[in-house]
């Protein structure tokens, strides 16, 4: 298959907040897989046949202009165009051997394993620990009190955020700063354990300090979460991805390693939306 | 081109600009003033009709009382002993023993009782052909209420004792002053002899202004405007209230979680939701016409039931349920939705664990408001026989009755003026408090439940 996706960055491309270096792991084993994915909105194409492979532990970057159809790609993954009315999804996305598609796959079972974090930090107007609380709680995760405290300390530390807000756990998540809101967003993705994690731009709300926390702690779930991100901003594809797929117009234009798709991209449309010729 | 610098064309630019501002101005002040004139307008009027209402109706709370004592004569009420059940009569045999005793109590001339008593309090000897003057300052039920005191408790019999008696209508208005004394006796409701009476004794003492309990403890009376009562109407409109939010506010709100959250976006909702807007600019007394021929005529509900009342009004509250409770969901932010979803939680999850506690407040203030809204309607409730005059309090939603605002509508169109003058403002004080208490409630509560962002 895709052997040549295989990642090799060095250590000075991968984080600027001074996380470890990321050295190469054996990324060959396949998580997700589309095969000629096509979205339509009403009847008008949004995506036109898209195949795509994610890999386990693998932090895949999606880049291009606004409208390519990045972000719709990356809903299709655990089925949130299913809540857009005139959205009809065509093709196949396969998650460990199973049609996520398929009529019997239940979707409530999809999102626990497929988690998203949005552009928009938007944590639920309730305590910090109710936010984190909230999935585990659903999907009756945690049987006692005790156990619940556990996975709200070890999703906030995960998340970077323990440290911050530790003695203010029954405050409103409403009340952090944007970029505490969106680590409190990842935190509660990640409470509730999935295989992998959608973000759709985590970063474009928030300042450059914000950002590079985010982007640390990114870096740090990858060890344990396959991530598949969608970005505006090619420095941080760059930074953070193992891999980066650039799509334009709705076609899935070009997939390689990081490096690859930055220093030596092989489409001409490649080459001239990172050099800023258009978008 | 060469005339006109780069400066002379800022400098022209911004004369234009200048020489628009003014007119701007003027603009901008018009409209602010038109609008201050126009709340200023409608407070002014609200204020009128606040004060009016008040000036008319609060002194109906008050009322001309006699306090006077009463010796129950034993000449003149010829009674035998209460009959009591003895051991070995039958049950039956008792009662037919018993309303005999009733009916002879019934006719014993109670209103004498009252003459001497107001002889004795005025000290003077009223020949038979003055009795009318006299009689005229007393309401005529007043002697009904010495006789149920007399069978409650017969061991009055030969004893003195102070009595209550509410003062007629006329003698009331007479001393409040709403009677013109300049006019000619022919247009002053009470003969010379009685107005001279009733002046000598709310001097003396004997008849004082207390507070009225009669209006809210008393049922309507057609004759008697001094103790008509609002007890009866009260109970019809608390029945209808328990029955509209029992049925609307469930189904409204259940409905409009529906189709906002869960329907999905087609022609018929699109049918749906014109209709109910539709429903919502449906006359009132259009509800009332399909009451009428649906509950009563189809269904064979009674006529005058505050449950066929509530059950029209609930078809009238709901549109405004259901639009304002649409409204308040479509409010929260679909950020909090798909974080939900993002999660795994399903649908209905979503809708009952985060948007519809969102929601609540404005849904509490919109169904608060909708409920005051019928709490206050009349015209259907003219069509389905809850207009007819009831002389006792519902004891059930099945039962005759009447409600606040349709007897409000009554007396206003009684001809006497007694009602209409007094008792018909201190009916739309009793209406009004309990709008004002619900509209209070609606702030409250959306208050307590607002959810800081």
């Amino acid at each position: 298959m895709n052997t040549s996706a295989e990642p090799m960055k060095t250590s000075s491309m991968v984080s600027v907040g001074g996380g470890e270096s990321r050295t190469s792991k054996a990324k060959d084993k396949i998580k997700m897989s589309a095969e000629n994915v096509k979205v339509f909105y009403d009847d008008n194409p949004a995506i036109n046949g898209i195949d795509l492979n994610v890999y386990e532990n693998e932090v895949l970057a999606f880049i291009g202009p606004s409208g390519c159809g990045k972000s719709t790609f990356l809903r299709c993954l655990n089925r949130m165009n299913d809540t857009i009315d005139n959205c009809r999804v065509e093709g196949k996305i396969m998650m460990d051997k199973n049609d996520i598609y398929a009529p019997d796959r239940d979707v409530v079972l999809l999102r626990a394993q497929v988690g998203i974090v949005f552009q928009k930090p938007n944590p639920f107007p309730k305590s910090i620990y109710e936010n984190i609380a909230y999935g585990p709680r659903l999907h009756g995760l945690a049987k006692r009190k005790a156990e619940l405290d556990d996975i709200v300390e070890s999703s906030l530390r995960r998340a970077g955020l323990w440290e911050e807000v530790k003695d203010r756990l029954d405050q409103p998540g409403t009340g952090l700063s944007g970029g505490q809101q969106q680590r409190l967003c990842i935190a509660r993705t990640v409470a509730v354990s999935p295989d992998v994690i959608l973000m759709d731009e985590p970063c474009s709300a928030l300042d450059p300090i914000a950002t590079a926390k985010v982007e640390q702690l990114i870096d740090e779930l990858s060890e344990s979460y396959t991530i598949v991100m969608v970005t505006h901003n090619m420095q941080q594809a760059a930074r953070v991805a193992d891999r980066t797929a650039f799509f334009h117009l709705g076609d899935l234009v070009e997939v390689d390693t990081t490096d690859q798709i930055f220093t030596n991209p092989q489409h001409q449309r490649t080459h001239d939306y990172i050099t800023g010729r258009f978008g | 081109m060469s005339t006109i610098t780069i400066e002379q064309r800022r400098q022209h630019r911004l004369t234009t600009i200048e020489n628009s501002l003014a007119k701007r101005h003027r603009k901008e002040n018009l409209f602010r003033r038109a609008g201050l004139a126009a709340v200023l307008i409608g407070m002014t009027l609200v204020a009128i009709l606040f004060i009016s209402i008040l000036i008319r109706g609060v002194p109906a709370f008050w009322q001309a009382t006699i306090f006077t004592d009463v010796y129950f004569d034993p000449e003149v009420i010829e009674l035998e002993e209460k009959p009591q059940r003895g051991s070995d009569e039958s049950q039956f045999a008792f009662e037919e023993r018993y309303l005999e005793w009733m009916t002879q109590a019934g006719r014993v001339n109670w209103q004498l009782l009252i003459d001497s008593a107001l002889e004795d309090a005025l000290g003077v000897d009223v020949e038979p052909r003055d009795l009318r003057n006299l009689r005229a300052l007393v309401t005529s039920n007043e002697r009904y209420e010495l006789r149920n005191r007399f069978i409650e408790n017969p061991s009055l019999l030969g004893e003195t004792v102070e009595v209550k008696l509410l003062a007629s209508a006329d003698v009331d208005v007479w001393l409040k002053g709403n009677i013109d004394r300049s006019l000619d006796a022919a247009r002053l409701q009470l003969s010379a002899q009685a107005r001279e009476w009733a002046d000598r004794l709310y001097d003396e003492g004997v008849i004082t202004n207390s507070f009225s309990t009669s209006l809210f403890l008393n049922t309507d009376s057609r004759s008697s405007p001094a103790s008509a009562g609002l007890a009866g109407a009260f109970m019809g409109s608390l029945f209808m209230m328990v029955v509209v939010i029992a049925l609307s506010v469930p189904i409204g709100v259940c409905s409009a979680i529906y189709l906002e959250e869960f329907a999905p976006q087609n022609r018929i909702t699109d049918i749906i939701e014109i209709n109910i807007n539709n429903l919502a600019a449906v006359p009132s007394i259009v509800f009332g016409l399909l009451g009428a021929s649906i509950f009563i005529g189809y269904l064979g509900l009674p006529l005058s039931a505050p449950l066929v009342g509530g059950l029209v009004l609930t078809l009238m509250t709901l549109p405004t349920i259901i639009i304002a409770t649409r409204a308040s969901l479509r409010s929260i932010p679909p950020s909090i939705r798909q974080a939900a979803l993002g999660i795994g939680a399903s649908r209905v999850q979503t809708v009952f664990h985060h948007v519809l506690p969102l929601a609540l407040p404005g849904i509490l203030t919109g169904s608060i408001l909708g409920v005051a809204q019928a709490l206050g309607e009349t015209a259907p409730l003219l069509l389905i026989g809850m207009n007819a005059f009831v002389s006792s309090v519902p004891g059930s939603p099945m039962e005759q009755s009447t409600a606040l605002p349709v007897q409000i509508y009554l007396w206003q169109g009684n001809e006497m003026r007694n009602f209409f003058e007094a008792r018909t403002s201190a009916a739309i004080i009793v209406l009004l408090g309990l709008m004002l208490s619900l509209n209070a409630l609606a702030i409250w509560l959306r208050k307590k439940f607002e959810t800081r962002w």
